[in-house]
């Protein structure tokens, strides 16, 4: 897209678009609070996940700020509708198996490293105070997923089968991480901002490290999936909104 | 205390020592906000009070938080105020600092050795970026100090700690981790 785009607007979305994106990876982890398989497993889940909302919280507050309207972190969480959001489809989707969950997370935590390590020295004050808070929670989520999916791959022909699987039917959805926007090359050009095209060649790289560790193989790139990014959802978005959000909806300004 | 105007020399040093002292006062104050999470750490201990201002009308204190999604944050800050404000300091402001980010490398080594007392192992100074890149150092138990330990959850009851055992004398522990 060559069209101009201003760059508060831009910054204003990309803010949204990270906080969206922390946000529904955290309420979709939320929901396997209680249904981890062991409580080692329980603990982690339960921590990771109030750090992506802890995360959201930050990025909204951020975006609050950009737009100047008086909006909270709540009423960004809150009151939006899913045409309003703006995240990775991956992150939406339900959480499958223990092997899907983790699989999710390899990819998309592998991809979400990248992007706040090149957001730490962009221009944008903001946001790179935000990445250099985030980037070292990220790093332990990184790196216990990573392990888990080694363990699954390289463990017993079912859990190996499975996880296989789980790659196959997640990798069209990785494409959309990539694949940016007006937002992303005004951030690139006028910020100094995430370089998607670099940060791709880098992610191929480091999920093949721990493919290979985990005895998998890397998909062939196929047709990829996308719209989430431009508020066009799966079917399982207001499902996962209407839990999130019913609240709020049911009792407006009710608080505690 | 009011800063107020500076109209001679002999009232500029006096102030300043009145101001000093008021200072140190504040730290002390703040020495007794425990943290909710692990109450024998105090903000100060922790390191996530970075400063703070005596204003004409109030004080402002800055305070780092720790992870992003930690629930104590807000306790944290709202034990602040209402500690300062009952020493008189009304109205008290806090001013959130992300930038530079806390690290565990801000404990106190008083903090460390209250952390061992208490029984939970005391991050790695200056190892931090090391470990989250996937390096791991010894972590000493700390009721019999053997290094023969082992990590159970990289992630535990608070997400500031992992929990471990030791191998030596059986018993398990929390390790405040790096960040």
């Amino acid at each position: 897209m060559a069209t101009q785009m201003n760059i508060e607007q831009a910054r204003l979305t990309y803010a949204l678009r990270l906080g969206d994106n922390a946000l529904v990876l955290g309420q979709r982890l939320i929901e396997l609070v209680t249904h981890q398989p062991e409580l080692e497993e329980e603990l982690a889940n339960a921590n990771i996940s109030l750090d992506y909302i802890g995360q959201a919280r930050m990025y909204y507050s951020c975006a609050g700020e950009l737009e100047g309207k008086g909006r909270t972190e709540d009423d960004f969480a809150l009151l939006r509708d899913s045409g309003e959001y703006q995240n990775l489809l991956l992150l939406e989707l339900p959480n499958g198996h223990f092997g899907d969950t983790i699989v999710r997370q390899v990819l998309f935590d592998s991809f979400y490293i990248l992007q706040l390590e090149a957001l730490l020295g962009c221009d944008d004050a903001g946001l790179a105070e935000i990445a250099a808070r985030a980037i070292k929670e990220v790093r332990y989520h990184l790196r216990h997923v990573s392990l888990w999916l080694i363990r699954l791959g390289d463990g017993t022909q079912e859990s190996h089968a499975r996880v296989s699987q789980s790659l196959l039917d997640l990798w069209r959805y990785t494409g959309e991480m990539f694949s940016g926007d007006a937002v992303d090359d005004c951030l690139r050009d006028a910020c100094n901002g995430p370089d998607l095209a670099r940060i791709q060649v880098e992610w191929r790289s480091n999920v093949n490290a721990v493919l290979a560790e985990a005895t998998l193989a890397m998909p062939e790139d196929e047709w990829m999936i996308g719209g989430g990014r431009q508020g066009v959802h799966t079917e399982h978005m207001g499902f996962l909104l209407a839990e999130m959000q019913h609240v709020q909806r049911a009792c407006p300004g009710a608080s505690w | 205390m009011p800063r107020g105007e500076l109209v001679g020399g002999i009232v500029i040093s006096e102030q300043r020592t009145s101001e000093q002292s008021l200072e140190a006062q504040v730290w002390a104050w703040l020495e007794e906000v425990a943290d909710p999470e692990i109450p024998v750490l105090s903000v100060v201990d922790l390191g996530i009070v970075r400063d703070f201002r005596l204003l004409l009308n109030g004080i402002e204190v800055d305070v780092s938080p720790t992870y992003s999604g930690c629930p104590a944050t807000e306790v944290i800050e709202q034990d602040i105020v209402t500690a300062l404000e009952s020493k008189g300091l009304a109205p008290v402001t806090i001013k959130r600092l992300l930038s530079p980010p806390w690290t565990t490398d801000w404990i106190s080594d008083q903090g460390r050795r209250k952390l061992h007392a208490y029984g939970i192992a005391p991050p790695g100074q200056g190892v931090s970026k090391r470990e989250l890149m996937g390096g791991t150092h010894s972590i000493a138990c700390p009721q019999c100090h053997s290094l023969q330990t082992t990590c159970v959850s990289e992630f535990g009851s608070t997400a500031c700690k992992a929990a471990y055992k030791c191998d030596d004398c059986l018993e398990p522990f929390e390790y405040f981790k790096c960040l």
